[in-house]
């Protein structure tokens, strides 16, 4: 491809040049241009028998390194339509794009996180605030509360949740139940698998589980919902209506979850229960035997305290949802970010949650 | 009618660190269709964001019937908002609820009106822009043209003093387009309300005819003002020459 004179360089290009045959030789010829120590380059054309935009593009790209490389270019072949399209094509590689900011160290990239995430906790808390004021100045102005929206989210997040949390309920018991008695079957003591695995899913992943079902069907849903309506300009027209969207998005959706989590608590609750009495039974035991174990070791207590997580859980995700579905900027892009975020914030919040209740409850001995 | 309605001044605004207005003051007067125009990225949204409220600007005023809505709030924010309906570019209709509940809203969240006058009225806004029978559909299931006339029959729902549009026949056929500006000019006369119209639509400019500002990215202000007829043959600036005569080169007989 490239004959040597002495100071002088010969490129001759033949065929076709176009965005289907450059692939082969974009990158040896670019080597041999870079190859060439130094004087002039002469790229020859006239055995060229089609281009198209890539072809002029992959002369201008092989002028600009040759260029670089203080080298005198020629063309001798080119006709003139094509000389003027390689010199748009030239100015363009020459300017270089707006200047990216150089990648931030470990240290900014610490401590940028760190305030993001100071601002997002504080962000959040406002959010909280601001929700709780709005609900008490709902109760006085009774007639702003959207009822219509609250009853819809209460069917959408809860009674359409009703079968598919029974069924998690239902398998976790049994799961808990089986596994469980697996170990404690060496001691013969597998009859007590009954009461951990109340006292486990009534207190804790009752609660648990089903908050994290609610995130998932639910906060997500909220988040994509509001997201979409803030990127269609929906929530800037109700502002402009004055129409405050805390009080007319959020308050609704979050008093539904609020409401709902707790009683979406109690089928997962019972279905549980019925999931590992299936496992005591198989085992030989009968089911007076697993509901008088059940009854003994469950007091109202440990039921009220699991509602009453589910009942925080529920404000959580629902205020998550909403406040994520707020933040989304602009394109549908955002929409999806918004939801993830939504989702991980959720769980992660519930996890904190669960931990700081599991150090209270013990600390006051509940 | 040369009462002023609208009182801009010396407004300086823009995205985070990004300024994208500068030092810009105007006035608009009771009655008038007042069109603020100019090339993509000049500011013309931005500017009707910083006038309807939705974005705080760093420095300025903006009176709206003699009160500044930058700094008003509470109560004294909500009358101003009242006193303005506003109909977003893409519409901005309520996805979850009917074309008719969405004009419903402003009068059922402030008005003392009962559902079933409120539901009249609502109906009445709506054969106004020419959509009798469509209240009980979705916005999804309108056409471009037609949820952009809904959402200005929910813009006149509370007869407000002052109507601002965004872009209200970008992205729309010829003839859909110059029955809004129609539209716009009929609900002029009709209401006797305030436009305030962002628009870059050549033709619209035109029909409409109404007073302009035009605005411009590099000097991030007002670089021109006055009549459309008068503008388009001002060939003292070529910015605005080059606009009117849709030219890349300023070359005027």
């Amino acid at each position: 491809m490239i004959q040597e004179g002495p100071e002088t360089t010969r490129m001759d290009v033949s065929g076709e040049l176009t965005h289907l045959t450059l692939g082969r030789i974009w990158n040896r010829a670019a080597h041999a241009v870079n190859a060439i120590p130094k004087g002039r380059l002469i790229i020859d054309t006239q055995h060229v028998k089609g281009w198209d935009g890539a072809g002029v593009g992959f002369l201008a790209f092989l002028k600009s390194i040759a260029n670089r490389r203080g080298l005198t270019t020629e063309l001798p072949h080119l006709d003139e339509d094509m000389r003027k399209l390689m010199e748009r094509f030239s100015q363009a590689s020459e300017t270089t794009p707006a200047q990216v900011e150089p990648a931030p160290g470990i240290i900014e990239t610490l401590g940028r996180t760190g305030r993001q995430l100071a601002g997002d906790l504080a962000t959040q808390i406002a959010f909280f605030a601001q929700t709780l004021l709005t609900s008490f100045w709902l109760i006085g102005h009774p007639r702003r509360f959207r009822a219509g929206d609250f009853m819809n989210a209460v069917e959408l997040a809860g009674f359409q949740a009703i079968g598919i949390v029974s069924l998690l309920g239902f398998l976790f018991g049994l799961i808990m139940a089986f596994s469980s008695a697996m170990p404690l079957r060496q001691f013969g003591v597998e009859v007590y698998v009954s009461d951990l695995v109340a006292i486990a899913l009534v207190r804790v992943l009752g609660p648990f589980i089903t908050a994290i079902l609610v995130t998932g069907r639910t906060g997500s849903a909220y988040a994509a919902e509001i997201g979409t309506m803030k990127i269609n300009d929906e929530i800037n027209a109700l502002k402009v209506m004055n129409l405050d969207p805390v009080a007319f998005l959020a308050v609704p959706r979050v008093l539904a979850t609020l409401l709902v989590t707790p009683l979406l608590t109690v089928f997962a609750n019972l279905f549980g229960l019925i999931g590992s009495g299936l496992v005591i039974t198989s085992l030989g035991y009968t089911t007076t035997t697993y509901l008088s174990h059940v009854q003994s070791i469950l007091t109202p207590t440990d039921v009220l305290v699991g509602l009453f997580k589910a009942l925080v859980y529920g404000g959580l995700i629902g205020q998550i949802g909403c406040l994520r579905g707020l933040q989304t900027k602009m394109g549908a892009g955002a929409v999806g970010i918004s939801t993830t975020r939504a989702v991980v914030s959720a769980i992660v919040l519930l996890v904190t949650v669960e931990g700081i209740f599991s150090v209270l409850l013990n600390a006051l001995d509940i | 009618m040369d009462e002023t309605i609208i009182q801009v001044s010396h407004l300086t605004g823009g995205f985070g660190d990004a300024t994208v207005l500068e030092d810009v003051s105007f006035e608009v007067r009771r009655g008038e269709i007042f069109i603020i125009l100019g090339g993509s990225g000049c500011g013309k949204s931005t500017l009707l964001y910083h006038m309807i409220g939705l974005m705080k600007p760093f420095a300025g005023s903006i009176l709206i019937n003699g009160k500044d809505i930058v700094t008003a709030r509470g109560d004294e924010r909500g009358k101003i908002l009242s006193s303005f309906g506003v109909s977003f570019q893409a519409g901005a209709l309520l996805g979850s609820m009917t074309v008719g509940e969405n004009v419903m809203l402003p009068l059922r969240e402030h008005s003392s009106l009962p559902p079933s006058a409120a539901e009249w009225i609502a109906r009445q806004k709506l054969s106004l822009v020419g959509l009798e029978g469509t209240s009980h559909l979705k916005p999804s299931q309108l056409s471009g043209g037609m949820q952009k006339r809904a959402a200005l029959a929910r813009a006149i729902a509370l007869d407000p003093d002052i109507l601002f549009l965004d872009e209200p026949s970008a992205g729309l056929d010829p003839v859909t387009a110059a029955q809004l500006d129609g539209l716009i000019l009929q609900l002029s006369k009709t209401l006797g309300a305030t436009f305030v119209i962002v628009t870059h639509e050549l033709q619209s400019i035109r029909t409409l005819g109404g007073r302009a500002i035009m605005l411009d990215k590099k000097t991030k202000g007002i670089i021109a003002q006055g009549y459309p007829r008068d503008l388009q043959n001002d060939r003292t600036n070529p910015t605005v020459w080059k606009f009117f005569n849709r030219s890349m080169e300023f070359n005027p007989v």
